[in-house]
């Protein structure tokens, strides 16, 4: 029956009153400081807009720092899940057995102006034999920013499919190179630079095969090219990747 | 709480301005940048309206509740910090938890804050009113910002593509498919309309309309004097 150290020794409770003396006396003082009558005293003085000023910067970079802190990790994982679900749009399931985001290398691609010094491609392996490839490509150049695709390709070169993960351009008229909002993209499947010849790599305005959007010509001009570079690279390293087998 | 006060004289009054008599669009004519920039589609007008009304509330309810506290000479520079750090906030939580509307709003939300009319609320109603007020304020004016873009949007649709609210599933979910409509089959598209200066046609023939309507109230409202003055005369 030892309740001696729940009760507060005399000494502790004077401690804990102070404190809360302290505690009630700065309140109080806050709400004196806070009242409108008194900050209207202030508000005229420079180094209160000074603090004010640096008060809010300050409140709006922890909220910021903190909501990036809490986020990062969903967000990451979201975008993972993304990649995830895009390889899978680009490959069919029937051509692997394998996990596409463990089984990968990475190749310089500097050179090929995918927007990346490196590329990761992902290998779609079934029973251990490579039967397509699919890696994450740029097109840098597209109207309003850079565009982000995924593109597979099978052990012929030809195109499983491509899909634009994500990108900046004008809503109604250059998105329309998602799939959600149009099947523009889907008219890539099965093309490869063997039964296309270089210049049939271009929109029908540049004498290609490949339909433009009304209205916005830039935006498909730039996916096609650069879905042909990726192809390019594709060509460049093909040796290389078959050796990883 | 106590819901009766949005009956009040005043609240009906903030929600008369917001919806209609001080319309952002119609009549101030403030943000035409997102305005014309997104409203191709009605589902894009609509995605956009209900983004800038939820930053709106925020951000007239974080201007409200420190006005005392910030000084006239620098509340210029507060409230756009206010409002930017709003925005990010907004859009990196959508981005984390709300992920598939995120894809779809994701282009239009960096946009929000170059609307002139979060920072003009701020600026001629939050930063004088306490935060109930400023917060149905906020809730109104986007309403009616929300309804122009949506009219506007789904003129423009209709026009140039011939279908409405297309896409409507992508953000709001699957279950609003019945949405979408074809209104025009077969249509062959007007491409004018969904370029910016279709926007601005279309605009024109809302003001245009607002104008009328407005006019004919007033008419009606005022037409003994008018006959008082014409007999004077």
């Amino acid at each position: 029956m030892n309740s001696e150290p729940a009760k507060p020794t005399p000494k502790s409770a004077e401690v804990v009153a102070r404190g809360l003396a302290i505690l009630n006396k700065t309140k109080l003082q806050l709400q004196i400081w806070l009242e409108p009558a008194h900050l209207e005293l202030l508000r005229p003085q420079l180094q209160f807009q000074a603090g004010v000023l640096a008060g809010f910067a300050l409140l709006a970079a922890i909220l910021l720092g903190f909501a990036d802190l809490a986020t990062r990790g969903v967000i990451q994982q979201r975008l993972q899940e993304d990649l995830q679900a895009n390889l899978e749009q680009v490959v069919p399931a029937e051509l692997y057995d394998n996990n596409l985001l463990k089984d990968s290398v990475m190749l310089a691609s500097a050179d090929a102006n995918l927007g990346a010094e490196q590329t990761e491609v992902y290998l779609a392996k079934k029973q251990g034999v490579l039967n397509a490839v699919c890696f994450k490509f740029v097109a840098p150049d597209g109207y309003a920013g850079p565009i982000s695709l995924v593109m597979g390709i099978d052990s012929k070169g030809e195109i499983l499919g491509v899909r634009v993960i994500a990108h900046v351009e004008t809503p109604g008229l250059g998105d329309k190179i998602e799939v959600t909002k149009s099947k523009w993209v889907l008219s890539f499947d099965g093309k490869s630079l063997d039964n296309l010849t270089i210049e049939q790599w271009a929109v029908k305005k540049d004498g290609g095969v490949f339909d433009q959007f009304s209205g916005a010509t830039i935006t498909p001009r730039k996916v096609v090219q650069a879905i042909k570079r990726g192809l390019e690279f594709y060509r460049a390293n093909q040796t290389e990747l078959l050796a990883t087998q | 709480m106590n819901l009766s006060i949005l009956f009040s004289a005043q609240y009906r009054k903030i929600a008369r301005d917001g919806l209609w008599d001080n319309n952002v669009v119609l009549t101030q004519n403030l943000a035409l940048c997102p305005l014309l920039a997104v409203t191709g589609t009605a589902t894009n007008g609509l995605g956009m309206g209900l983004a800038t009304m939820a930053v709106m509330v925020a951000s007239n309810a974080a201007v409200s509740v420190s006005r005392h506290l910030i000084p006239s000479e620098i509340r210029i520079p507060i409230f756009v910090l206010l409002i930017a750090a709003l925005v990010t906030l907004v859009d990196i939580f959508l981005n984390a938890w709300m992920h598939e509307l995120h894809k779809v709003l994701g282009l239009f939300i960096p946009l929000i804050v170059t609307n002139c009319v979060i920072l003009g609320r701020a600026e001629a109603f939050a930063s004088k009113q306490s935060v109930m007020p400023s917060m149905w304020d906020g809730l109104m004016m986007g309403a009616g910002f929300t309804a122009a873009m949506v009219v506007l949007g789904a003129m423009r649709e209709i026009s140039s593509a011939g279908t409405l609210f297309a896409n409507a599933s992508v953000l709001l979910g699957e279950s609003f498919r019945f949405m979408e409509t074809t209104l025009i089959p077969e249509y062959k598209g007007f491409l004018l309309m969904a370029l910016p200066p279709g926007g601005f046609i279309m605009l024109g023939f809302m003001v245009a309309l607002k104008r009328l309507l407005d006019r004919k109230s007033v008419v009606k409202q005022s037409q003994p004097s008018i006959i008082d003055a014409i007999i004077a005369e």
